[in-house]
């Protein structure tokens, strides 16, 4: 009799050592004339106990974490095989509180299923959600997924199911759907962990957005940083092309849907939707004035369908189990659940996927038992590199859109980093600018350049170079860069900038007063019209 | 010499007027002047070309496969690929210098890519980051001067719950130390510098 061993393929789970656990297993066994068979699955996202390798033991897996691939020796001597008692034994994998406790529809199959089998998929649920739609057909599924209040997950939180109607009554043809998986805010790896651990269901959602718009042709735009995802993603679709389930004739519903994958180059801003399309289309990524938007006049300059991973990974449950399923959960009109990524210097780190709302000390020390050092938290930042920090007093915010907008923040793409008692707020906010620096696309004037003199203005304050006067400076730049922005590249940094310096002025070598033009909300009192002399010099 | 762009004159014709070959002759001296990644030779560029020329949108695909299989793209072979998919060269220039991932240089032969975001940061990539400078002794962008390593920095490997994360010779390492570093580095280069 062979036994089912699980170790997953996540791509987190391989840069802790899951290769090797996997070829360790493979050799023990043999050299015990064991049966065992090997599923690389995907990962749970309990990364403190990765890599977490799971046993089909009688009722249910039983799980060992984190297994080093010395460990693995003594896991036979204890005979794990049969799921038995030793030092890294967690219990029943479904049962361990960490993640027992959360949500999990997006996340539903992460780390249960084989992500490169079809079959496995199917088995869980897969594609009900593409069979109900071609059953409701294009008007029905845009009314439901408008009904079901879905926001999009990639960080703009525009409602899902208005930028497919605007799509469906679109005249023009043909039409895309480009799913944007250039998940680049650092503290994010939710599309990561979808495409890797559970493509399929990625597959499925721009399916049904094809089938709901009238879409015929598909693009993934991955980022290059990811090549996990990719082959996972190949795998998928050319499963999914043999099977029917793309190409022509979908399911015999009579549309047909093509999917290809293009793969960014390490531009940050690729991840804002316009610089997404130029590059498809060949172009450097730059961003594009709205109006037009995508939904009407998109890649190629037609009617474009536009979401994120996670966004699309979660219309096949909405479809399947009805709009009021999802409606049900979630916060004010954050609706459903939303797939928290906790990292940084977080103890548990990892995915987690509550219902909107829940708390973000709830998810910092209840989730992540606090830092990793064991020192106090000292900030929290949460929506990626372009959102605000938080202070450990400010930490019963609750993670919804409205709420975390209440506080001056972004709720983003669900990324939260911790950071401890050693970290300089003066450094992040200069790196807040230099990043934006970095990364610009350089369209526009207030990012391009506000962002290098954004950082050099920290300097001086930092180096005590007419702080006061200086201060006068970025409180200008800030303002600027914030309204007269053409995207939220430039648009957004003075978040991170103007908390840090809101919550941490004495790591700027200022006093609270100095920095009382910040208003709770993270916005600019009393400073009159939007100067120039920032960017005019010092 | 042969027409490298395709054998026949007939069907590379218009290539080759092109393309002098003062020019190709320096490009194919440059392609296998140095070792590490594929050696090319315009052949090799023309192939990719016609391969992913009919792609809507080909330019991004074409510049990866070249910069996957060569290692970096030739700016000799830029005129090519350009006058293949009906674009002024500094259209192509444009795209090339936009993306950090493409390459005008060859890299050393291992190339190790260090993140430097909010996360990592947050667990001590500044002090990783150091160490791995000082212990290569190049700076971020430099290539050694045996052509051994090519530092890069990289934001965000989305590796952020397990940072510090960095990427060497393709594989991907979270919670790394400037010690696993050290061991890691040893694994693919038995006899690197000693640290100081």
């Amino acid at each position: 009799m062979t036994v089912a061993v699980y170790v997953p393929r996540d791509s987190s789970a391989v840069s802790l050592g899951a290769d090797a656990v996997a070829g360790a297993i493979r050799a023990e066994a043999a050299s015990r004339n064991l049966g065992v068979t090997i599923v690389r699955n995907g990962s749970r996202g309990m990364f403190s106990h990765e890599p977490m390798v799971e046993v089909a033991a009688g009722a249910g897996r039983i799980a060992y974490g984190p297994v080093a691939a010395g460990d693995v020796a003594s896991l036979f001597d204890s005979n794990f095989l049969a799921g038995r008692e030793h030092r890294l034994r967690l219990g029943l994998a479904g049962e361990i509180p960490w993640l027992k406790s959360q949500t999990r529809l997006t996340f539903a199959r992460a780390g249960v299923t084989d992500p490169a089998s079809l079959d496995d998929f199917i088995a869980h649920g897969g594609y009900l959600g593409l069979k109900r739609a071609i059953e409701l057909g294009a008007d029905q599924v845009v009314a439901q997924l408008t009904k079901s209040g879905l926001r999009g997950r990639g960080g703009a939180g525009f409602p899902t199911g208005m930028k497919w109607k605007t799509a469906l009554d679109a005249p023009a043809a043909p039409k895309y759907v480009v799913c944007n998986a250039d998940e680049g805010d650092s503290g994010t790896f939710s599309d990561r962990m979808v495409m890797e651990g559970d493509p399929f269901v990625l597959l499925e959602g721009m399916t049904i957005a094809a089938l709901a718009v009238g879409a015929t042709q598909g693009y993934i735009y991955l980022r290059s940083e990811y090549p996990h995802a990719r082959r996972a993603l190949s795998e998928a679709i050319a499963t999914a092309y043999s099977t029917g389930y793309l190409g022509a004739n979908i399911l015999g519903s009579g549309k047909s849907f093509e999917l290809e994958i293009r793969l960014g180059a390490g531009a940050y801003v690729c991840g804002e939707e316009t610089a997404m399309l130029e590059s498809i289309e060949g172009r450097r990524g730059m961003v594009r004035f709205k109006p037009p938007f995508p939904a009407l006049e998109g890649l190629f300059g037609k009617p474009t369908v536009i979401n994120n991973v996670v966004s699309f990974a979660t219309v096949p449950i909405i479809i399947e189990r009805g709009a009021e399923f999802f409606r049900s959960l979630g916060a004010g009109s954050s609706r459903g659940t939303m797939p928290f990524q906790l990292a940084g210097n977080a103890k548990s780190p990892g995915l987690i996927e509550t219902p909107m709302g829940v708390r973000l000390r709830e998810i910092v020390h209840g989730y992540g038992g606090g830092t990793a050092s064991g020192a106090k938290v000292r900030a929290v930042q949460v929506g990626g590199p372009l959102g605000a920090y938080f202070t450990e007093s400010m930490l019963d915010v609750a993670l919804d859109f409205e709420s975390v907008a209440a506080r001056g923040g972004i709720l983003g793409h669900g990324g939260i980093v911790v950071f401890d008692e050693t970290v300089d707020m003066a450094r992040m906010a200069r790196y807040a600018m230099e990043f934006c620096a970095v990364e610009s696309c350089g369209k526009c004037t207030p990012c391009r350049i506000g962002s290098i003199r954004g950082a050099e203005v920290i300097d001086d304050i930092i180096n005590r170079r007419r702080p006061r006067e200086n201060l006068e400076v970025l409180r200008d730049l800030c303002d600027t860069m914030k309204f007269g922005s053409l995207c939220p590249l430039g648009g957004l940094t003075p978040l991170p900038v103007l908390s840090a310096l809101k919550y941490f002025p004495g790591d700027f070598g200022l006093t609270p007063r100095d920095v009382d033009f910040i208003g709770a909300d993270l916005t600019i009192s009393a400073s009159g019209a939007a100067s120039t002399h920032a960017i005019a010099g010092r | 010499m042969k027409n490298p762009f395709g054998g026949d004159k007939r069907e590379g014709a218009g290539v080759e007027n092109y393309f002098s070959n003062r020019l190709l002759v320096a490009a194919m001296d440059a392609g296998n002047s140095r070792n590490g990644g594929a050696d090319w030779d315009a052949r090799m560029i023309g192939e990719i070309v016609a391969g992913l020329a009919a792609k809507p949108g080909a330019l991004m695909p074409v510049l990866h496969a070249v910069n996957e299989r060569v290692g970096f793209i030739p700016p000799e072979a830029v005129p090519a690929i350009a006058r293949a998919l009906n674009l002024s060269r500094a259209e192509v220039h444009g795209v090339i210098s936009f993306y950090r991932d493409f390459r005008v240089e060859r890299p050393g032969r291992k190339i190790i890519r260090v993140c430097r975001a909010e996360s990592c940061q947050a667990m001590g990539a500044v002090a990783l980051a150091a160490h791995i400078q000082a212990r290569l002794g190049i700076d971020f962008g430099q290539t050694s001067g045996n052509g051994d390593f090519t530092l890069e920095p990289v934001y965000c490997l989305g590796n952020c719950a397990c940072s510090p994360a960095i990427v060497v010779v393709g594989d991907l390492h979270g919670r790394v130390t400037p010690k696993r570093f050290d061991e890691i580095l040893s694994a693919i280069a038995p006899d690197a510098r000693r640290p100081r």
